[in-house]
């Protein structure tokens, strides 16, 4: 599904990503771990298509088809989703205008019609209620004065009305209290089938317990230096990041 | 000969067309005396600063139209709010057409000015309102005041309402190539009584227009009054507006501004209160692209305790397009408890537009809550990623951030076939869809 070959991508003139593979089959749960500053999040970014970072060498593939070349909203007509880390305010629209446009813009790219009112009302519904989202929620501004679990509940949220196929979590586990990371990893889990595939990107073990990675990869100085099953990141949790930074000293 | 030649000239043309034996022309020839001292203004004004309408000046406007064309409704159409649910006041190169108007004399005056000043039964209200409240101090303003004769009349006696909202529609042809159109319209809304009206300049073809108009308002006790400027005009037509606007206890008046369209666009918008608990509203969205220079001029005089004024305008600037604000607050030292907002919030979309934004208050109560902002942002970038990431392409992606930003003054649009028209226009503008109603 998502095949990464020698990636490298800067920002400015500093080289954050210095030369990824990665390759993430349909069905497959991939956790990449790290120590901050690793490039995790710049990755991410990366794979999305944020225009602040340069790919310098190497290429980003997602079934076949070359992302170079793809505007952010492009990649996620062809299925990339990024789960925010740091999910944006805007005052002045609501949810639901929100992921309605998201849903149509997404259709009108596909060349088909909006999507009927009462689909998309009973769709917002039921995936609303996985996330276990209270209707009065999806009046509200986008992400304008929510706490960090409702902002990451909403990520989740949208990621189920847009059914990705390749879904990349942002640190979804940070600013979580125990409860509200229950309710995000349900959800994710609940979205997981054998035709998508999640990245799941955190600094912590916490959130693996919840949703169980197939492989796990760990990021450090714009590498992938580690990779193994979900034991790597009991391992790192139990000996920190001190032990893979020694080793690549 | 120049334009300000050309205007006293026309004058004695001007006398033929009208009575002169009656005291609104003793107001006029008052009025041409004090403009021909004045002059136009020039960028030397403080009030002018930022603002030039020197290269109007140099084209060789007609002072009064030539032969009358005649539009059908389907061809203007598009230009009104609705075909039936409002009374319509419709002007063509300055001149009244009972074809496409609705007026009514039902319990409240939806009529012609040039009627009222003539006919007995309405000469008291012109002589106890008309050129009260306008400013003689400004030059524009005499200057249509010396030929007022045409535009709107709307009387609203004490606790009535009309059934429907008015519109006042100008309409400039071809059929004079340059036109200067000086509009003049007296409002009076008596105690209790309601009213809401929308305006709008529109030229059609490519004739080049120069508006002066000026609209006088007067809320009594009580009064409500809603007036929406719909500013969308081509790029060959200018507009100075010169509202004046006197309230009396517990009224409330709102006037919201749209201005997408129009070479040079200038309002200057007065508010004076002459009571108490009296509450003043002015919005406005502005969308300025090419070469467009949209300037707000406000004032709002608070001469009374315990009396509110609320400013928030929102400006959106694009290419070479030149943006002003100044939002002026005068408080009395009479005037205590005075809650006074103002806020103007602009995005400059290209590195080549202008904003200048000025708040200015004159405050003499030592009582008072006087708060204002001014901000001049970018679109934020990584909002912009956000939405796009979520599938939304980047122009509609900033359009929606546009909306987002325009979103508390589009809100206050009570009228739900307005706000949608306003929206629809400025969709149109920014030349996208989105899918969804906002």
């Amino acid at each position: 599904m998502l095949k990464i070959e020698n990636l490298h991508a800067r920002v400015e003139e500093k080289e954050i990503l210095k030369g990824i593979n990665l390759e993430v089959k349909p069905g497959e749960v991939h956790a990449i771990m790290g120590p901050n500053g690793s490039g995790k999040s710049t990755l991410a970014s990366v794979i999305a298509g944020r225009e602040d970072f340069e790919v310098t060498e190497g290429n980003i593939s997602l079934n076949g088809e070359d992302l170079e070349d793809l505007d952010p909203e492009e990649r996620a007509h062809a299925g990339v989703f990024l789960s925010f880390q740091y999910p944006v305010e805007i005052p002045g629209v609501t949810v639901t205008n929100f992921i309605k446009a998201a849903i149509n813009e997404s259709r009108k790219a596909k060349g088909l019609e909006d999507m009927p009112a009462n689909e998309m009302l009973s769709k917002i519904r039921e995936k609303s209620s996985l996330l276990e989202i209270d209707r009065k929620f999806l009046s509200r501004s986008l992400n304008e004065g929510f706490s960090g679990g409702e902002k990451k509940r909403n990520e989740i949220f949208q990621m189920a009305m847009l059914e990705p196929k390749l879904a990349i979590l942002d640190e979804t586990d940070s600013g979580l209290d125990i409860d509200a990371l229950r309710i995000v990893a349900n959800g994710v889990n609940k979205l997981r089938s054998k035709d998508n595939a999640i990245v799941v990107i955190t600094h912590y073990q916490r959130l693996l317990d919840h949703i169980v990675p197939d492989h796990v990869h760990v990021l450090y100085n714009g590498k992938i230096v580690k990779s193994g099953t979900k034991e790597l990141a009991f391992e790192l949790e139990e000996k920190g990041y001190d032990w893979i930074k020694a080793e690549n000293e | 000969m120049d334009l300000n030649e050309k205007l006293l000239s026309s004058f004695i043309a001007f006398e033929d067309k009208v009575n002169v034996n009656d005291e609104v022309h003793e107001i006029r020839t008052a009025a041409l005396k004090r403009f021909e001292q004045q002059g136009f203004p020039t960028k030397k004004l403080e009030a002018w600063k930022y603002t030039s309408i020197q290269s109007l000046l140099k084209k060789d406007f007609s002072i009064f139209p030539g032969s009358k064309c005649a539009l059908e409704y389907p061809q203007v159409r598009q230009y009104f709010l609705h075909e039936t649910e409002t009374f319509k006041i419709v002007f063509v190169d300055g001149q009244y057409s009972s074809f496409l108007s609705e007026t009514t004399h039902d319990g409240v005056d939806v009529c012609l000015f040039s009627a009222a000043i003539e006919k007995p039964k309405y000469k008291h209200i012109v002589d106890e309102y008309f050129n009260k409240v306008a400013d003689q101090k400004d030059a524009l303003t005499n200057l249509n005041t010396a030929f007022a004769n045409e535009g709107a009349y709307i009387f609203i006696p004490k606790s009535k309402a009309p059934v429907k909202p008015i519109e006042i529609v100008h309409f400039a042809t071809g059929a004079t190539p340059q036109i200067l159109l000086q509009p003049r319209n007296l409002i009076v809304v008596e105690e209790n009584a309601e009213v809401q009206i929308i305006e709008r300049h529109q030229s059609l073809g490519g004739v080049e227009a120069f508006t002066n108009s000026v609209t006088e308002i007067f809320a009594h006790k009580n009064a409500r009054v809603d007036y929406y400027k719909f500013q969308n005009d081509t790029m060959n037509a200018s507009i100075v507006d010169n509202t004046f606007i006197e309230q009396h206890d517990t009224s409330e008046v709102s006037v919201h501004t749209f201005s997408l369209g129009g070479a040079l666009v200038r309002n200057n918008l007065n508010f004076y209160q002459r009571g108490s608990h009296i509450n003043s509203i002015m919005k406005g969205v502005t969308l300025g692209s090419e070469r467009q220079h949209i300037d707000h001029y406000t004032l709002v005089h608070h001469t009374e305790p315990d009396c509110e004024s609320h400013q928030d305008y929102k400006g959106i600037y694009d290419d070479r397009s030149v943006g002003v604000f100044n939002g002026k607050i005068i408080v009395d030292k009479i005037a205590q408890k005075t809650n006074a907002f103002q806020q103007n919030n602009n995005l400059l979309i290209s590195d080549t537009a202008t904003v200048n934004t000025k708040p200015q208050l004159e405050i003499f109560a030592d009582d008072v809550r006087c708060s204002h902002g001014c901000t001049i942002g970018q679109l934020d970038e990584d909002a912009l990623f956000y939405l796009q990431s979520r599938g939304i392409p980047k122009k509609e992606a900033a359009a929606l951030l546009m909306y987002a930003f325009a979103n508390n003054v589009l809100e206050s649009v009570k009228n739900a076939a307005l706000s949608k028209r306003v929206k629809d226009m400025i969709a149109e503008k920014l030349g996208v869809k989105i899918g969804f109603d906002l």
